[in-house]
């Protein structure tokens, strides 16, 4: 079972009280924008086998949704961070970047 | 090739020396140099893919490339219901032309696949899939599908070991088609790498698809683990690696991969000579011919490549499943694994030309294909060699930017 942990509750969670929120930091076309853009923006994923940045909602807990950044290879967690934010914070780059050296980031399209 | 054709005849001569004179089954090849076509993933799709294009286009100068074993992917791990019961009209051409080559493939391979046509009932537990089932219904007989809407009482009488009055989720009802079943999976695969080895094809094992090589947005080729392997033609049949695959080639897909788990219990005399899918509450019960209640259930909720779920997911089926088999609660489960799919944002199929010249794609079959290999290699063979094919037409890759979708969000929603 995957445990993450809530930034906001400041608790460690099981995955029985989360929900997957599929990849985070997508850029939410609206309006005026293009048929390319909202067809990568509803459909088009990165899927990466190794550093996937995720959506997880806290559902029987605050409610609130979170980000955590997960190797789809391997299971392990890097860490999870606020999701009032466009891009991973450093301390997580760097959490990653001490297990996986040759992460090149390309995981975010 | 000129393989010696397996008969009753045959198990007799050998019965009488030892079994000392089969052949093996296909060739270990070192790769070439250059082949017309190379199939990458030797799952199912893929190797039907291959055969297809030798049998009904006459291009044997293939190369199927497999990183692990024969069917080690999805094909050898799925819980092998084989159904046509579809909604939407791509889909019922597309699944019913694949369960009716079922029926002779054993034949046609000369390899036993035990497709056992002994009946799919999907069950209704609410007044939703009463209606989307009667639907279903409908529109199966006008294309030509033969399923029937069958009252509880006959949903009891064709499965005894059932509960239909269960507190929470009653049976009102249950879509059946008769001519759906099971099917050995592995021998699905193996008869296929038989055929196709035996059409003078490489089965190359172990040996995996690193890179896609391409000069002016055209492919030349493939790099691999066992060194570079030059083709004309390129298809990417990999399952829940079928991001990764595009990637090499520089395009994206509509996927994401993540884990399907199933589950065998101990062997008991048969009680269930049926198949049941309960989609409502994610629990798909067959007996397998060893004895063996064959469970499934719904995807796991992330993104996974590691062909292992979580534990919590297989209790939720189970308990599902005991509401409505009370008989299964006290049996002990044997073996559990799991496999990685490849769905897609409208949950159907993906068979279709790519950005990159050259390069076809089949992949998105998600937690249904089993019941589809024979008919997508017919289809993607087809496509492959002539560019384009009538059954695969709707399946493009470029249907998510034109907002046409395949929906088949009653049927392929969840595990089948
Ligand atoms: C638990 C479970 C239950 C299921 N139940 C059912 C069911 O009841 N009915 C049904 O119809 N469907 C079911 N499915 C779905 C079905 O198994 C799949 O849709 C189908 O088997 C896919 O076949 P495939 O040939 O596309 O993929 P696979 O069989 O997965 O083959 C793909 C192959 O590609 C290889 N590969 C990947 N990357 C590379 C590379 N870089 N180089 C070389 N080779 C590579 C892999 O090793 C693999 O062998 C189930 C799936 C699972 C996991
Ligand atoms: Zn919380």
């Amino acid at each position: 079972m995957l445990v993450l942990h809530c930034p906001y509750c400041g608790v460690d969670v099981d995955e029985t009280d989360l929900h997957g929120g599929g990849e985070a930091h997508l850029t939410r076309h609206g309006p005026g924008s293009s048929d390319d853009e909202f067809h990568d923006y509803l459909f088009q994923r990165a899927n990466p086998k190794g550093v996937h940045f995720e959506r997880w909602r806290h559902v029987y807990g605050c409610g609130k949704y979170f980000h955590a950044a997960r190797c789809t290879m391997t299971l392990e967690v890097f860490g999870t961070y606020s999701a009032q934010t466009l891009e991973p914070p450093q301390e997580i780059k760097d959490a990653i970047m001490a297990k996986r050296p040759d992460w090149t980031g390309g995981a975010k399209s | 090739m000129g393989q010696k054709r397996y008969s009753a005849f045959a198990i007799a001569r050998e019965a009488m020396r030892q079994h000392t004179g089969w052949d093996r089954a296909w060739a270990k090849p070192t790769p070439k140099k250059k082949y017309d076509v190379v199939i990458v993933g030797a799952g199912g799709h893929g190797l039907a893919t291959a055969y297809y294009l030798g049998k009904n286009f006459g291009i044997t100068n293939v190369a199927i490339i497999e990183k692990g074993w024969l069917g080690g992917g999805n094909t050898g791990r799925n819980t092998t219901i084989i159904r046509s019961n579809y909604l939407q009209d791509p889909s019922a051409a597309l699944y019913e032309k694949a369960r009716s080559l079922y029926e002779t493939m054993s034949q046609d391979l000369n390899y036993n696949v035990m497709f056992s046509p002994r009946g799919v009932i999907m069950l209704a537990q609410t007044q939703h899939e009463i209606r989307g089932y009667q639907r279903t219904a409908h529109a199966n007989s006008l294309q030509g599908v033969q399923t029937e809407w069958i009252s509880p009482q006959r949903v009891k009488e064709l499965v005894p070991i059932m509960n239909i009055d269960g507190p929470r989720y009653p049976v009102l009802g249950g879509l059946w088609q008769a001519r759906g079943g099971t099917a050995r999976h592995d021998a699905v695969a193996w008869g296929y790498a038989r055929a196709c080895s035996d059409m003078g094809m490489d089965v190359i094992q172990k040996c995996e698809v690193t890179g896609v090589r391409t000069t002016a947005g055209k492919v030349t080729g493939v790099d691999t683990t066992k060194g570079a392997i030059d083709c004309d033609k390129l298809g990417m049949v990999v399952a829940g690696h079928s991001s990764v695959l595009a990637e090499m080639a520089g395009f994206r897909l509509p996927m994401e991969s993540v884990a399907l788990q199933a589950l065998v219990s101990e062997p008991i005399k048969p009680c269930m000579d049926v198949v049941v899918m309960a989609n409502t509450v994610h629990g798909y019960l067959s007996q397998s011919d060893k004895g063996e209640m064959v469970i499934g259930g719904g995807t796991d909720g992330y993104n996974n490549y590691t062909q292992r779920g979580s534990f919590h997911h297989i209790e939720e089926t189970v308990r599902a499943l005991v509401e409505t088999f009370p008989m299964i609660a006290r049996l002990k489960m044997l073996r559990q694994w799991g496999g990685i799919v490849d769905v897609t944002g409208d949950r159907s199929p993906i068979l279709s030309k790519t950005p990159v010249d050259g390069v076809f794609v089949n992949c998105g079959w998600g937690t249904g294909g089993f019941k589809a290999i024979p008919g997508s290699g017919w289809a993607m063979a087809e496509l492959m060699a002539k560019g384009q094919s009538p059954l695969t037409e709707e399946f493009n890759m470029f249907r998510f930017r034109e907002g046409k979708f395949i929906d088949e969000s009653v049927a392929a929603g969840v595990a089948h």
